[in-house]
């Protein structure tokens, strides 16, 4: 398997010289010195070299000279009774964006929150988290926050704003009052909202979500007389098939479906079945990259798929591409096989397109199994069919009010027009959000209110699933909680917190009944109500709508608008400098948004040379034409594109008002989303004209970044047919590739070694067949001239399961939060100075002409903490080194960056502190600023920073620790009180964000260890180590790939058939 | 600015000794045992003999009273007199803003005249504080300035002779017709540009390797916002550490305490009444007044020592502020620290780091807190192996034990010299 070839990127395929250049050397840039050639021959270099000499030694002396400051040590005045210096606190609430409400732990110092945790008591969640939830502690202390309320942009005192808007309320003589926000599935604020509708009667309370799900709403209401999304229960499905739908990454509740989907695909030798994905979509998603089986389609045929899905149930054969028709044969077959257990999604906002994916699952039966109606999804709640009554009343003058609550739609919906026109002609219009954003600055008043680690409140993402919020910090800011702005000009002067505690005590009995809901965060039923659901849609009038849906003209493409994964939610995030910096999962860019189009696609626009080159930067811009609005944007090849579908991202071109990191930055695709024939926003568009500009545009990519050799075996991959076939093939793969160092040493192994040995008595150690932890040690002792590192406490091993692996990014983020990543900035990452310690390898395989050919798999890629580290070998100052516990140990204060380790790594996964990113130096003025990322070093967003571990400066090398300070805390805790630690109690971060459980980290010398027992035991097939020949000998394993699929697709099948063939022979 | 301490310590030694002696001299003379044992155990939390505290002075109570029947009832229980409606014993409890004295039934008689007694004691004579410059010890003989008068007078008659045998040598050898060897000026004297070159390049290694001490604080011994003694808690009133320095058992911190801890004893001690036992003496030997350092503290805590309350804002909030004291053991940013693995599972005393704290009035660091020295402790010292079961995972060292070979297990061997242990 080993012989198939995976590329990370176009340039891999066809490699030019410049790539080859790129690839063979760790950095980019040549060093500073100019004509090193002449340097000899100049007429002043020894005199520039005593003048060099003599200045840095003046300039050491002095720096070395300074008085050594007075530090200040000050205690608390009066110290709050559970807070510990040094110590952190964990808090149980719940994150909320928008409608998505996910139970988190929020770990504390000092009473600043500075990492987010799922909470893992949840039996919803189960402890998933996304790169968002973890990333949202920094928006928290995001510098653009409104720091005050405002009155006509001016600041104002909450009493001003109090009596100017109780004066304009009742001055508003029954004209109506709209408060428009996204999805709330709070009791407490639904609760708050209904007592303000009582005390001014016109008010009307319109939800909307950013990205709307309301054609799917509207579908459900129609086929099942509930206007809401039901529960899905990935974990019960062995057939999953999706239309468009990317659950895995941006779908309705991601991070859920992302811990049931691992779970029902978790697989090993001595249980060989997982669950069966298959997809069919326009553009390349997350989650058509996580599929089994994978087939594109235009967006305009998703009606058509479904339809013929539908149909093929029942056996009729299905008419929309050879390619499709196949697969949804083998799709039919396979629900079929699978009623009760099977779940069919679609991504469509179309009512007509969701009507059909409810009657397959009807047909399939999947409500009340895989679909549950006894407990709905809240998190999208929105109408857009209210929107749009409120933007009509709006253009008529029929609003006399307007009050805004995280939402935005000026800028992220449809009517945004209508309303920018309309909000300046009112009364009063107010809006709730935290920051200056394109609503909030053309409202009349400002009245912020908490982020959601400031605030007290509770949601409710499922219903029946209860989960609370407490506050972790005070309020950085004069921000008030906007329910208890409502409740005051409501005439009720209670506080938030009040108002939240009253309301649960009398729901929930007692006050410490609340304390108790506070303090475990959340309330859940034991299990799942399972509840079906009649079916009683129109199939015929929705086949009969999707039948008049027309295909583009020839020369035409058709879009699709998606949601990206990091910035999320139509744009809300698009100032978290983590975020924007994370590399997006599929095309590894940062920083911007771009037009996406197939290889193909991009050959006859006349953009290939640069646009199918990732290492080439400049980028050729397009013009795209679509409902109407023509918008330029950057092109980027991504294989797997449909030829004849482009895909562009909304939530960039922000306004400066939404921040640095935001403002300046891409395009706002929104002008492209159109409105479907019920009024429904929608995200797919055809009939789009595409011409290219010839003008270049930069894009930051880091997927060739820290690229490395590809021709060895990095990854290993099998159908879930080879797999069930033979699970040893991976096994005595490695087993016979090194048996030179197992075999061939054997007598001199036997009496050197004699320990493990000689309880095997003397014969079995020269016997040629060895138990595998006798082959593995021998290559270990064998393979080197180097002493073996022992580890007689602890040894810390980790080990990755691609199978499992989504590539959503979360790991990533949560590495950053808990490590003080650095964010450089995009120019820096053009330079390819980024600093992510997880780098996700993203790999194709497959033809990249043939969309529907490519196969992707991602490789989370940190250090590898070698026994055998060749970059500690390199380093002329023992800055790295190895620990007992098999940590690649690295000193950052020994460290003189001399670059040496970070060239001599196989793995690429060692940074290079090039700037001082985090004013983490003593030199003044030295900070590195590019306009963009500078808020990160914002005196309010340093307090993010975690100080259990140093902010690295300049000049010094940094990379993966696994987590040391974490496993330093668990160690001393365990040995103060005396005991041995337990398995599991040391958690390193990325592990614990993973929403897919991928990362599975211990002592591998305790034998009762999860890690142990995976590697020796029930794993011990798929394990595999990247490189290995090499004699590394890394702490860190992976575990084989194993796709459900028939084939598994190669660039050139004959090619790879032959040399495999060669090979065996 | 950077201040010393070691002849200062050395200076204050004689007396200590003498102040000692003296208390407990004191304490012969005015010995009334039981009463005094009785009065601290009971008494002293709210009492002070000769000055009113929370409850009024004692000395010369049975005269005040009516009747010491009176006084063994509201001593015994307070709130019933009072409830009696005794007039004596409301006029108190009112005059005292209605703070319940609290009941002890179980004090005999006999026991509360013994403290009677003892409160009605004279207050002790204030003793003369001994006269510093008294200590003939004090006056070290510096003969440095004789020895650097008699250097200088010998290199000048050594010069003044080699010239004057040059000279007569010259002299001699023009009167015999030897030749005599070329005058070298000193500066083209190869022997002297030697010893010159030799002189700077060592002088050089000496400053790159005094370079390494650079920001080394050893006795670095500042002042403090208020002149708080150490050794006045510490050594003389005995008190823990850890009462103040909680964290050190718990967190990387041992944390100095907030105002609030120092006012758990401080609401009763409003005076420092142990300047004849040891007067407070500062660095440049100027007298401290413990009164005034405590009021020091009043105003930080916001404590209102007339109402014996916090003062407070309208919300209720105490109006303390927090005491800026300046930090004397500093570590570098990239060093990990943690004082409760050393205090808890390494159960070293704060000694060892810390120096003789509680014999210190103003704090001076002890160790340089250099890398060599937290080496060479985690190389010298063995850890609690046998006894934490923390370490049972190092089954060699275990088996190495039993069997001999080795006596016990340093910090070294369980990997305690490894960057990452400390630099993270």
């Amino acid at each position: 398997m080993s012989k198939k070839q995976y590329w990370k990127g176009l340039e891999e395929l066809n490699p030019s010289d410049e790539f080859k250049a790129v690839q063979a050397n760790e950095f980019r840039e040549d060093l500073p010195f100019g004509d090193i050639d002449h340097i000899a021959d100049a007429t002043t270099s020894r005199r520039d070299f005593l003048k060099y000499l003599g200045f840095t030694t003046a300039a050491a002396t002095i720096a070395a000279s300074c008085e050594t400051q007075v530090r200040k040590a000050i205690p608390y005045a009066i110290k709050p009774e559970n807070v510990t210096p040094g110590v952190p606190l964990m808090f149980a609430s719940t994150y909320v964006d928008g409608g998505e409400a996910v139970p988190v732990l929020v770990r504390t110092r000092e009473g600043r929150p500075i990492k987010i945790e799922g909470n893992t008591d949840s039996k919803l969640t189960e402890g998933a988290t996304t790169a968002r939830i973890q990333g949202s502690v920094l928006n928290l202390y995001d510098a653009t926050r409104l720091k005050y309320p405002l009155i006509d942009g001016k600041e104002a005192s909450w009493e001003s704003v109090d009596k100017m808007v109780t004066d304009a309320l009742t001055a508003l003589g029954g004209a109506p009052l709209y408060i428009v926000t996204s999805t709330i599935n709070s009791e407490s604020t639904a609760s708050a909202v209904a007592q303000f509708v009582q005390k001014y009667p016109n008010t009307k309370h319109v939800m909307y979500d950013a990205i709307s799900y309301s054609g799917m709403l509207d579908a459900n209401m129609a086929s099942f007389g509930q206007r809401a999304i039901p529960a899905y229960r990935f974990d019960n499905a062995k057939v999953v098939v999706s239309i468009g739908a990317d659950f895995l990454g941006t779908w309705i509740s991601p991070e859920i479906y992302t811990k049931q989907y691992s779970k029902s695909r978790k697989i090993s030798a001595k249980n060989p079945n997982m669950a069966k994905h298959y997809q069919i979509e326009g553009m390349m998603s997350l989650t058509g990259s996580s599929a089994d089986e994978r087939v594109t389609c235009l967006p305009s045929q998703y009606g058509a798929v479904a339809l013929a899905i539908y149909n093929a149930l029942s056996g009729s054969a299905a008419n929309v591409s050879p390619a499709i028709n196949e697969l949804i044969k083998k799709i039919a077959t396979d629900l079929n096989a699978n009623k009760g257990n099977a779940l069919v999604v679609c991504g469509s906002n179309d009512a007509n397109i969701q009507t059909i994916v409810n009657a397959i699952n009807n047909a399939i039966g999947a409500y009340g199994t895989t679909i549950s109606f006894g407990s709905t999804n809240n998190t999208k709640k929105g109408n857009d069919t209210d929107m749009n009554t409120f933007a009509a009343a709006l253009k008529a003058g029929q609003v006399g009010a307007v009050m805004f609550y995280d939402c935005n739609p000026v800028y992220d919906n449809i009517n945004g027009s209508l309303i920018k026109e309309g909000i300046g002609k009112l009364k009063l219009s107010l809006s709730f959000n935290d920051r200056l954003d394109e609503t909030t600055q053309l409202c009349k008043v400002a009245a912020p209110s908490h982020h959601w680690l400031e605030s007290w409140g509770d949601a409710s993402s499922h219903s029946g699933y209860t989960s609370w919020m407490q506050p972790t910090i005070a309020p950085l800011f004069k921000t008030r909680a906007w329910e208890e702005s409502l409740l005051k000009w409501a005439g009720n002067n209670t506080t938030h917190y009040d108002f939240v505690k009253n309301y649960w005590i009398a729901k929930l009995g007692s006050e410490p009944a609340f304390d108790a809901a506070i303090q475990s965060g959340i309330a859940e039923p034991e299990t799942m109500p399972m509840t079906s659901a009649a079916f009683s849609g129109n199939v015929a009038t929705a086949s009969a709508a999707i039948a008049s849906i027309k295909a583009s003209a020839a020369d035409k493409v058709d879009l699709v608008i998606y949601d990206k994964i990091g910035i999320g939610r139509g744009g809300v995030w698009s100032n978290n400098p983590w975020l924007q910096e994370m590399p997006d999962p599929i095309t590894k860019c940062t920083w911007d948004n771009y037009v996406l189009m197939s290889p193909n696609r991009a050959k006859k626009m006349g953009a290939e040379h640069t646009d199918l080159n990732e290492v080439q930067r400049e980028k050729k811009v397009f013009s795209i034409k679509a409902n109407g609005v023509e918008l330029k944007l950057p092109v980027l090849v991504l294989p797997g594109m449909h030829d004849d579908v482009i895909g562009v991202a909304v939530g960039y071109g922000r306004d400066k008002g939404v921040g640095r990191a935001a403002a300046g930055t891409g395009v706002n695709v929104y002008p492209f989303v159109g409105r479907d024939a019920m009024g429904n926003p929608s995200y797919y568009a055809s009939n789009v004209e595409l011409s290219n500009t010839g003008k270049v545009y930069e894009l930051a990519i880091t997927q060739t970044h820290h690229s490395y050799q590809n021709d060895r075996p990095i990854i290993h991959e099998f159908t879930l047919e080879e797999f069930k076939k033979d699970p040893n093939e991976l096994y005595n793969e490695r087993k016979s590739s090194l048996e030179h160092f197992t075999h061939s040493f054997d007598a001199p192994h036997g009496e050197e070694h004699g320990g493990a040995h000689a309880a095997e008595g003397g014969e079995a150690a020269h016997a040629p067949t060895k138990t595998e932890a006798d082959w593995q040690q021998a290559y270990r002792e064998n393979g080197t001239l180097y002493p073996n590192h022992e580890s007689l406490g602890m040894k810390w091993g980790m080990s990755i399961d691609l199978s499992s692996c989504t590539g959503c990014g979360s790991c990533t983020i949560a590495c950053q939060a808990e490590n003080n990543v650095s964010v450089v900035g995009k120019n820096q990452i053009l330079l390819v100075h980024d600093m992510h310690w997880i780098r996700i390898d993203r790999y194709f395989a497959g033809d990249p002409t043939k969309p529907d050919s490519i196969q992707t798999l991602f490789q989370p890629m940190i250090c590898q903490h070698c026994d055998n580290a060749p970059c500690e070998n390199v380093c002329p100052v023992n800055a790295t080194n190895h620990s007992s516990e098999g940590i690649n140990q690295m000193a950052y204060n020994r460290c003189i960056g001399t670059r040496y380790c970070a060239n001599n790594c196989p793995y690429k996964v060692r940074r290079f502190n090039w700037r001082d990113w985090n004013e983490a130096d003593c030199f003044e003025d030295n900070v590195y600023e590019d306009g963009r990322r500078d808020d990160i070093n914002d005196n309010i967003t340093r307090m993010v920073l975690n100080p259990d571990v140093t902010v690295r400066s300049r000049g010094v090398m940094e990379k993966c620790s696994f987590c040391v300070q974490r496993l330093q805390g668990a160690k001393a805790t365990a040995k103060k009180q005396g005991r041995t630690m337990k398995d599991g109690e040391a958690k390193v971060a990325c592990q614990q964000a993973c929403p897919a459980d991928a990362i599975v980290f211990g002592n591998v010398n305790d034998k009762e260890s999860a890690i142990y027992k995976l590697r020796y035991e029930e794993q011990k097939e798929r394990v595999f180590h990247v490189l290995e020949d090499i004699h590394t000998l890394p702490n860190v394993n992976y575990l084989s790939k194993i796709r459900n699929a028939s084939v598994l697709q190669s660039v050139n099948p004959e090619k790879e058939k032959h040399e495999a063939h060669a090979t065996h022979a | 600015m950077l201040s010393y301490l070691s002849r200062m310590a050395k200076d204050f030694k004689g007396y200590i000794l003498l102040i000692v002696f003296l208390f407990f001299q004191t304490l012969n003379a005015v010995a009334a045992p039981d009463g005094k044992a009785l009065f601290q155990a009971n008494c002293a939390a709210c009492h002070n003999p000769y000055k009113d505290a929370t409850g009024p002075a004692l000395n010369g109570v049975d005269s005040r009273v009516p009747s010491k029947e009176w006084l063994y009832k509201w001593i015994k229980n307070s709130a019933s007199l009072i409830g009696s409606g005794d007039k004596y014993a409301n006029d108190i409890y009112n005059k005292w803003n209605k703070t319940a004295m609290t009941a002890f039934p179980s004090l005999t008689n006999e026991e509360m005249d013994a403290i009677i007694t003892y409160v009605n004691l004279p207050p002790p004579a204030p003793k003369v504080a001994p006269n510093p410059q008294g200590d003939p010890n004090a006056q070290s003989s510096d003969n440095t300035l004789l020895y650097a008068i008699l250097t200088i007078i010998l290199l000048v008659v050594v010069i003044v002779l080699t010239s004057v045998n040059k000279v007569l040598s010259r002299s001699a050898n023009a009167r015999e017709g030897v030749p005599s060897p070329k005058d070298v000026p000193f500066f083209r004297n190869k022997v002297v540009i030697a010893l010159i070159a030799i002189i700077i390049i060592v002088g050089f290694g000496i400053w790159l390797t005094k370079g390494s001490e650079l920001g080394r604080q050893k006795n670095y011994m500042p002042k403090q916002p208020i002149f708080y003694s150490h050794k006045v808690h510490a050594g003389i009133n005995q008190i823990n550490c850890l009462y103040c320095h909680a964290g050190a058992e718990k967190s990387r911190h041992a944390m100095i305490p907030s105002s609030n801890v120092c006012m758990n004893c401080h609401k009763q001690i409003n005076e420092y009444t142990g300047v004849d036992q040891h007067p407070l003496v500062d660095l440049e030997g100027n007298k401290v007044d413990g009164n005034k350092e405590i009021q020091k503290l009043y105003e930080y805590a916001g404590w209102d020592p007339v109402k014996k309350d916090y003062k407070r804002d309208t919300t209720g909030t105490i109006l303390a502020k927090p005491i800026e004291w300046v930090k004397i053991h500093n570590l570098p940013d990239h060093v990990y620290f943690n004082h409760s693995l050393h205090v808890v599972s390494g159960k070293l005393a704060c000694q060892r780091c810390h120096g003789n704290i509680e014999e210190m009035d103003e704090v001076y660091q002890f160790a340089d807190l250099s890398m060599g020295w937290c080496v060479n402790c985690h190389r010298n010292t063995s850890v609690q192996f046998a006894d934490n079961n923390y370490y049972s995972i190092f089954q060699k060292y275990h088996d190495e034990i039993k069997e001999g070979k080795r006596a016990d297990v340093k910090v070294s061997d369980i990997g305690g010299l490894e960057c990452q242990k400390c630099h993270y």
